[in-house]
């Protein structure tokens, strides 16, 4: 499955890669773009597991950065 | 200005205020220190709080992390007025990269504003708004002078003509009436059109454009890639530099204090975020100012082959040609051109054949059917009718030869319609595939841009090939190619050493293999072709082929604007790195190798917008 999330206030370019690099680790995630530039995310992963994925890329995203939010 | 950034502003300028006031107070010592932490703590307190938070999280060596321990770097060995000053600038660069950014953005979005807000549906209380999402396929729609097509589909009623541009680029308006093919995203000039819909919202044309362009960014290019990775290695190592320089040399000379200075410098210039941020710009730029001029990328990459095309190989029909036939020449025996036409043309009223309609079209009348009499086709020959109680043939060579004619032997480019009254030869119509206007002036223009070699491709007869090349600056010419030859024909020319990369331009109804198969498949005329936009890697919205050489030159400019980037960000990071080892370069100018070199290549980044003339 894939979707696309906003990403709000994604202030830094190099946080987008570090937030991509992250996510991409994540088990079941096929893959990941952070578009710094229309501050969006899409996300492919397995359908499975996709909502615990979707739970954990928002923990890791506000782990690099605190002010960005991922909107589901 | 967002309010955040309204927020930083006022932060900004009321340190700034107090960093002044402090130095007019006399104190020294301790006071001294707490007088420059108040502006400091203005300033950086978020810096200080993101980089405590970011450990916590275990992530080292992000900007925050690095400034503060800079900046407090900076309190510890004394020089207060620097601690304060670098967070200050720190700031402001942040602030001007911040609007910088969302300016480009804007400008962008702005370009990309084909996006329609409602569709005006038509129930039993009257027109209402409704989303063009909740529009189900068949329904009428209206669209007001004025409004842009919200949905793909055909006009049940009404006439009009439509602006493109904001799809093609073009400004010439197109006309249209009933029974024609809308897409969405055009804007409707003058009256009133009543639309029924061929596709949901999310398959329309606009759907399509935007979802394509802003996807394109996933596509990276070499360069970015290689800027992504730089980025990875760039900050741990510069911090490990740093650490050896503020330990080892004091080891040996002492001086503690001014290595560790010297130490704080690296950390502030070990940010790679002027590089990663500067090249995708870069191409985000690029990318959106093609699209402005009808041109659509399909990602960074795309760009990156285009500027290095070094062959450019052309489908002949539909791409330099019109791929409509119409009659080129008119060649009669004893009468007047005139006449011919007027006999062929009656022949020819009744059938479907797209040779025949284009030579009743060149007729420019409606035929008089009271003159004919009676019409049969020749199946594989052409036509026999009797106009005006004469039998009239019109066909090849060989249907000559039944009526008894003898047809003069012609060899020309295009399709030749013979005429006879029953024996008596009358002469020949050549019907061809026209030029497209701009073809020969596209193709001198790639000459001009030093693509080496220029390639015609074709499943036409070599004749009917030469006589469209030969009013070209083509170099090479591949005819009578069945669609399998094309790939390998591409293939052949792709073998070997090569410098430079392959283009392809078709039309991208039967080129899809061929698209694919070469370095970069340009498709064109895609307005409203799913096919073309699936295969091809650049789709071209209209069908002129200048703008061929125009996505050549926007490539090869947006390439231009990432070298200038790469270079200028690594040059100034590499000098200040070492005027900073060597002890002549302080912090300030660490700040601008940070946060201005950012700002600079940011601003250099949003000329790849624009659409050179």
């Amino acid at each position: 499955m894939t979707k696309t999330f906003k990403m709000q206030d994604l202030d830094c370019a190099n946080c987008a890669r570090k937030m991509e690099d992250a996510i991409r680790k994540l088990d079941g995630v096929a893959e990941v773009h952070v578009n710094f530039l229309t501050q969006k995310m899409v996300l492919t992963a397995d359908d499975a597991r996709f909502d615990e994925i979707v739970q954990e890329a928002v923990k890791l995203v506000r782990r690099v950065d605190p002010d960005c939010r991922m909107v589901l | 200005m967002s309010r955040k950034q309204k927020k930083v502003l006022i932060r900004i300028l009321i340190a700034a205020a107090l960093f002044a006031a402090a130095f007019a107070v006399p104190v020294h010592g301790i006071g001294k220190l707490c007088l420059f932490l108040i502006p400091y703590a203005v300033i950086g307190w978020d810096i200080l709080w993101r980089a405590a938070v970011n450990i916590a999280h275990g992530q080292v060596f992000d900007e925050n992390f690095l400034m503060a321990l800079a900046t407090l770097g900076a309190f510890a060995t004394g020089s207060y007025e620097e601690g304060v000053a670098v967070m200050l600038f720190y700031q402001i660069g942040e602030w001007f990269q911040s609007c910088a950014v969302a300016r480009s953005r804007r400008s962008i979005a702005a370009l990309m504003d084909i996006c329609p807000e409602y569709a005006n549906v038509e129930t039993q209380g009257g027109i209402t708004q409704v989303d063009p999402a909740e529009v189900a396929v068949g329904t009428v729609i209206l669209v007001k002078a004025g409004e842009k097509i919200p949905l793909d589909g055909v006009i049940a009623a009404g006439e009009s003509s439509l602006d493109t541009s904001a799809l093609t680029g073009e400004s010439a308006p197109r006309s249209v009436r009933t029974g024609d093919t809308v897409i969405s995203g055009c804007i409707n000039r003058e009256g009133l059109l009543r639309v029924r819909t061929t596709k949901p919202y999310d398959q329309s044309t606009v759907s399509k454009i935007l979802e394509l362009v802003e996807n394109a960014s996933e596509r990276k290019a070499k360069s970015e890639d290689f800027i992504t990775k730089f980025a990875r290695w760039y900050t741990p190592c510069v911090v490990i530099v740093a650490v050896l320089l503020a330990v080892i040399p004091p080891l040996f000379m002492g001086a503690w204090a001014e290595w560790i200075h010297r130490a704080l410098i690296f950390l502030v210039v070990s940010c790679p975020c002027a590089l990663v941020i500067s090249v995708p710009l870069s191409f985000f730029g690029g990318i959106g100012g093609a699209s402005r001029a009808g041109i659509l990328v399909k990602g960074g990459n795309y760009l990156e082959v285009l500027a290095q095309a070094d062959t450019v190989v052309l489908d002949k029909t539909g791409t330099l040609t019109r791929g409509e036939f119409r009659v080129s020449g008119i060649h009669p025996v004893s009468i007047a051109p005139e006449e011919l036409l007027d006999i062929a043309a009656h022949a020819e009223m009744y059938s479907t054949h797209p040779i025949a309609r284009s030579i009743v079209e060149a007729y420019g009348k409606e035929p008089d059917s009271r003159r004919v009499a009676k019409t049969e086709e020749i199946a594989g020959h052409g036509v026999h009718a009797v106009v005006d109680g004469r039998d009239i043939y019109a066909g090849n060579p060989r249907l000559m030869e039944q009526s008894g004619a003898s047809a003069d032997p012609v060899t020309c480019g295009g399709t030749v319609v013979h005429l006879s009254a029953g024996p008596d030869y009358l002469g020949y119509i050549v019907i061809s595939d026209g030029l497209k206007e701009n073809a020969a002036e596209a193709l001198s223009d790639l000459h001009k841009l030093g693509i080496r070699r220029t390639v015609m491709l074709t499943g036409d007869t070599k004749a009917a090939a030469q006589g469209i090349a030969s009013s070209l600056e083509i170099d090479a010419v591949c005819a009578e190619l069945l669609p399998g030859d094309k790939v390998s024909a591409v293939e052949s020319m792709m073998e070997g050493e090569r410098k430079g990369k392959l283009v392809f331009v078709g039309d991208g109804i039967n080129d899809a293999p061929v698209l694919m198969r070469s370095d970069v498949g340009i498709a064109m005329g895609a307005m409203g072709s799913d096919a073309a936009i699936e295969a091809a890697d650049v789709v071209l919205m209209d069908d002129n082929p200048a703008k061929i050489p125009l996505a050549i030159r926007m490539a090869r400019r947006t390439m231009g604007i990432v070298y200038q980037n790469i270079v200028f960000a690594l040059g100034v990071k590499g000098a200040i790195l070492l005027l900073g080892a060597l002890g002549y370069a302080g912090m300030w100018a660490a700040v601008f190798a940070d946060v201005g070199v950012s700002v600079i290549a940011i601003l250099n980044a949003s000329r790849a917008l624009r659409v050179p003339k």
